[in-house]
């Protein structure tokens, strides 16, 4: 794994590396998001799930998120990583590490990231059902893509 | 030149990642139809775009050199 806050990796994600690279002498507190693959969603299996993303422009809108958090939470400081390739059930999908001097600070900009990362970071997934697969194209899971529809 | 980079099922519906686009001096929505009007399959329409990894509309301009991404609802996380 890299050095940098912002990453796109093809290889199993270590959550105690991410969680490192937010470590400040001022944080009280560091909240860690682990996204994984679930099996079963609204009574349909998935096998397994394939991820894609546009890795150049994944980490710039990983970039204005922290920019978008920094002018909510100053003191706040986040790390992202994300995997991409095909990822079995259980396995990591995302991690986000913010710290902050408060826990309150660190929990609610810990739930913006990976709401906006949801909004506006091109990564796509394929699920693969024991019938079938498509790429899902709703990345909330019950909001259409209008309302989804990445602010600029 | 314009590269067009395809993501998801729209990749799979044109069979490559990236398509080279001997347009130039146009608009968004100019690609998109010219895109519909090579790849039938194709439906750009509602599909968000990037132009050098910003998000635009459908009336930004494109010149030569960009790269324009169509971006496919996103689902990460």
């Amino acid at each position: 794994m890299g050095t940098s806050l912002f990453e796109i990796v093809e290889h199993p994600i270590d959550v105690e590396e991410v969680r490192k690279k937010v470590v400040n002498r001022n944080a009280g507190a560091i909240t860690l998001f682990v996204g994984t693959v679930r099996e079963m969603t609204n009574g349909k299996k998935t096998l397994f799930l394939e991820y894609q993303a546009y890795p150049e422009m994944a980490v710039k809108m990983f970039e204005q998120i922290a920019k978008e958090i920094k002018e909510r939470w100053p003191e706040a400081k986040i790390a992202i990583t994300h995997r991409v390739g095909q990822l079995e059930i259980t396995e990591i999908a995302v991690v986000i590490a913010v710290s902050s001097p408060h826990r309150k600070a660190a929990y609610e900009a810990n739930e913006y990231a990976i709401e906006r990362l949801k909004q506006i970071v091109p990564i796509w997934k394929k699920e693969h059902w024991e019938d079938g697969s498509e790429w899902i194209g709703d990345q909330l899971e019950n909001v259409p893509y209008a309302e989804g529809k990445p602010r600029f | 030149m314009i590269k067009v980079l395809l993501f998801a099922h729209l990749q799979e519906a044109v069979g490559q990642s990236k398509v080279m686009v001997e347009l130039e001096g146009c608009t968004v929505q100019d690609v998109k139809k010219w895109m519909e009007k090579e790849y039938p399959q194709l439906s750009l329409e509602q599909m968000m775009a990037a132009v050098n990894e910003e998000f635009v509309t459908d009336d930004a301009f494109v010149k030569d050199g960009d790269t324009l991404a169509f971006i496919p609802p996103i689902s990460g996380g």
